[in-house]
């Protein structure tokens, strides 16, 4: 469905109240074991200066996107209007 | 459908004919089982704002599992016909704003800070998202 990306330019922080805070924080960690895996594999490959490199942090290369599924939206309620009329004189007995 | 066709002794088979040819006459105009379009104008079942079904006040048991099975139709029935388009409750909700507008006078929906309502002759009170 439709989707912010918090990186990106779009006003994503200003609604932090449609946010699954579950999902948000499922992203950081997700984004932050990313990260750790970065470092393991160049203290491995590398030797001194792979700490340095652990240091900088890099950002993550794809945007952290967050689903935005959890309000209604009155464009989709707009769309499915005819289509639920249709249900409803499919399935008379269950309406 | 008459009586006459049928001798003497199935008479009252004949009978039990006739009613359960009323029944489906019935159905076929409604289109609801007899039992739960009876609780619909009684107003012990109603309309609620996200698209299934809702005993008001304290009903019988009956009332209550006839109110969970259709639920689960429409669950399904939301389910299935929301794929590739919606959410189930997006659906659900867009299913409700109709229905909640062909209730008939008498019948209970629930209005949009959640309180039943008594279908009056006029419109009924709705979603300001409903179209």
């Amino acid at each position: 469905m439709k989707a912010l990306e918090l990186t990106g330019s779009t006003p994503a922080a200003t609604s932090p109240a449609m946010m699954s805070p579950v999902r948000y924080f499922a992203q950081q960690l997700a984004s932050r074991s990313g990260r750790r895996a970065a470092c393991a594999v160049m203290m491995m490959t590398g030797l001194g200066s792979a700490l340095a490199g652990c240091v900088n942090v890099t950002a993550p290369d794809k945007p952290i996107v967050i689903e935005l599924n959890i309000n209604i939206r009155q464009e989709v309620i707009y769309r499915l209007s005819q289509d639920a009329e249709n249900t409803i004189k499919e399935n008379e007995g269950v309406f | 459908m008459s009586k006459t066709v049928f001798s003497r002794p199935v008479g009252l088979i004949g009978a039990m004919a006739l009613a359960l040819g009323g029944g489906s006459m019935a159905l076929a105009q409604e289109g609801r089982d007899p039992a739960y379009a009876a609780a619909r104008s009684a107003g012990q079942v109603g309309e609620q704002k996200d698209g299934y079904l809702g005993v008001i006040g304290g009903q019988s048991a009956a009332v209550q599992a006839m109110v969970r099975d259709l639920n689960n139709k429409r669950r399904a029935i939301y389910t299935e016909k929301a794929a590739g388009k919606s959410t189930i409750e997006e659906y659900a909700f867009a299913t409700a704003c109709r229905l909640i507008s062909q209730t008939q006078p008498g019948e209970k929906y629930q209005a949009p800070d959640g309180t039943w309502k008594t279908r009056g002759a006029g419109a009924p009170e709705r979603d300001a998202r409903c179209p």
